[in-house]
């Protein structure tokens, strides 16, 4: 299994979408190198802007550049841009300005730099907003479908990217499907369903819940709004027993979106795994085992929806 | 402290900043070394404050607001005497109260946590309104850097301090040309940034951030003007002091690796 960073991907994906589409633009906010659109300046240097430090700037620019026509993608570290939460509010949702917010850098997966850098709260606002899709995707293969798919979806989209390698799960045949969930194992007694980093800890936790004999669905949901309502109402129709993982906080992300879901059917149970405190510096394996993103934590978890 | 008293704390952290960088594996150099003479000056002649009572109520504030140079910060405050010199190597590791920006919950001797650049001047003005309307003559100094004062956010700090009369409030522009992907002025120029900040009715001074006489002199001026905040232009160079290092975009936010490290630091103990 090879591992790439989604951030990476991004950066290749775009500078080869705006070979064809001109209207594609791409906005930096001083951190090409991170973002990954460096590759992009220096090939299509008449249509990237570095604003400087200045994000809450981006949004604003970014979407009077989709008034006027553009595609732009706006690059800065999720927990930065989408710390412009009123300007992306006003600017970008309200008039449907047609802006790709691109976030890397997200949840506490980027380990040393710490909390201040790590977006933990990302999800929970983009998904507040009406017209905003929010995409995570999960590998590199799902990253280049994710987006070549928001540089012609029409309206606003927030894209979470991660700094760190992924592990590949999916085919390199693989379609990606908007608003789809993939089932990437099938499983009778519970499902686990994760989005973007913490993919191969719930594939992991899957090993440790058969090795118990617990047999465990696990499921990529890219697509974190509009979230995939009939998959879920369907598995909370069967068995009705639901893990959501995600490295984000427990509020607003997945596992909101989900228990939002299953509260209005009115079946199933669900547990929760994510952040739930101010994470700190540390490895990205010993982050996740100290704040509750672990294969362990993860099968634990599913064990207690299990009586 | 005399001036070479001075000189010889500042070269100490400098090394000190090396050491926990290269133990870290990762970490900003550049401007953490750009802004060891300003910090030095801070904590060891020009702030009023107690290593052995850090809640004294009465002590000056420092305000690092381009948090991501917390290194300097955390050697200044072990060679002042507030925690010990060993923990600084523990730099970016979990579990560790030195995090890779400054966190005040786990490490209470700063005094706000920062690493969202533009943030932190308006933090130091609201300590130092609140000493303004809580009758107390404590000072406020904040260090912020050049790319950040691309934000938005710096310039409503700057607005609002002189309209709050904040003459208790000395903010120091570490002036080193460089950010994260390249020169200042090929980013997102600031010039002509004395006149701005005049135009926002600072008083303003310009001078060499890395000659302590400058400095001293720089921050007893402020200290001595009584009408509003004053903003001390640094000019800087990044990674100043490691030769390879200097003015060099690609040592922002890059360790050192142990070769490199023990080239640096013997730069700086035999070379300066
Ligand atoms: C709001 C915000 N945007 C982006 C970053 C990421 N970042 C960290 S350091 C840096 C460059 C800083 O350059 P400068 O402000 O000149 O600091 P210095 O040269 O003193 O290191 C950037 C963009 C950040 N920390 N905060
Ligand atoms: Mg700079």
């Amino acid at each position: 299994m090879s591992a790439t960073a989604t951030r990476v991907t991004f950066g290749e994906t775009v500078c080869r979408l705006a070979d064809t589409n001109t209207d594609i633009v791409v906005l930096d906010a001083d951190l090409r190198k991170s973002t990954m659109t460096d590759e992009f300046s220096r090939k299509h240097p008449e249509r990237f802007f570095d604003v400087g430090i200045a994000e809450g700037n981006m949004v604003g620019v970014g979407a009077g550049m989709a008034l006027a026509g553009k595609i732009p993608f706006i690059c800065s570290f999720a927990c930065f841009v989408v710390g412009r939460f009123e300007q992306i509010r006003m600017a970008v949702a309200y008039n449907r300005a047609n802006v790709k917010i691109v976030g890397t850098h997200a949840g506490i997966g980027i380990g040393e730099d710490g909390y201040s850098q790590m977006a933990t709260e990302d999800v929970g606002l983009m998904r507040t907003l009406p017209n905003m899709a929010v995409v995570q995707p999960a590998d590199a293969v799902e990253t280049r479908g994710a987006v070549e798919y928001i540089a012609q979806h029409d309206g606003p989209v927030f894209l979470r990217l991660t700094r760190q390698k992924v592990a590949d799960i999916n085919d390199e045949g693989y379609e990606f499907r908007f608003g789809k969930a993939v089932v990437l194992r099938e499983g009778a007694d519970v499902s686990l369903l994760g989005t973007g980093a913490v993919m191969e800890n719930i594939l992991n936790a899957a090993d440790l819940l058969a090795a118990q004999g617990i047999s465990a669905q696990v499921v990529n949901v890219h697509t974190l709004k509009p979230i995939d309502t009939e998959f879920i109402e369907s598995i909370a129709s069967s068995h009705g027993k639901i893990v959501t993982v995600e490295d984000h906080g427990i509020h607003g992300g997945l596992g909101s979106a989900v228990s939002e879901t299953v509260a209005e059917l009115g079946r199933g149970r669900v547990r929760r795994v994510g952040v739930t405190e101010f994470a700190e510096s540390g490895d990205t394996d010993g982050l996740y085992g100290k704040y509750g993103l672990s294969a362990e934590h993860i099968s634990v978890a599913a064990m207690e929806l299990m009586d | 402290m005399t001036i070479p008293e001075l000189e010889a704390i500042a070269k100490e952290i400098r090394v000190d900043v090396i050491r926990m960088l290269v133990e870290a594996g990762s970490g900003h150099p550049g401007g953490s070394l750009s802004c060891t003479d300003l910090v030095t000056a801070l904590y060891f002649h020009q702030m009023r404050h107690r290593p052995e009572q850090p809640d004294w109520p009465d002590r000056d504030r420092f305000v690092l607001s381009k948090g991501h140079c917390v290194p300097a910060v955390y050697a200044a405050l072990a060679r002042a005497g507030y925690f010990p010199r060993e923990e600084t190597l523990s730099l970016r590791k979990l579990n560790s109260r030195m995090q890779g920006h400054p966190d005040r919950h786990r490490f209470p001797y700063v005094e706000a946590s920062t690493g969202s650049l533009g943030q932190g001047l308006s933090v130091a003005v609201g300590m130092a309104l609140a000493g303004k309307a809580g009758g107390k003559d404590y000072r406020t100094y904040c260090v912020i850097s050049d790319g950040e004062c691309q934000a938005g956010q710096i310039w409503e700090a700057a607005m609002s301090a002189p309209r709050f009369g904040l003459d208790n409030l000395c903010a120091l522009m570490d002036y080193n040309h460089i950010q994260l992907s390249g020169g200042v002025d090929e980013i997102m120029s600031l010039e002509p940034v004395l006149d701005k900040w005049r135009a926002f009715n600072w008083n303003t001074l310009e001078i060499d951030g890395h000659s302590f006489p400058a400095i001293l002199d720089a921050l007893q001026a402020a200290e001595q003007h009584h009408d509003g905040p004053t903003m001390i232009v640094c000019q800087t160079v990044k990674g100043k002091g490691v030769s390879f290092m200097e003015n060099r975009w690609e040592w922002h936010g890059k360790a050192p690796s142990r070769e490199e490290g023990e080239r640096a630091v013997e730069e700086l103990v035999n070379g300066g």
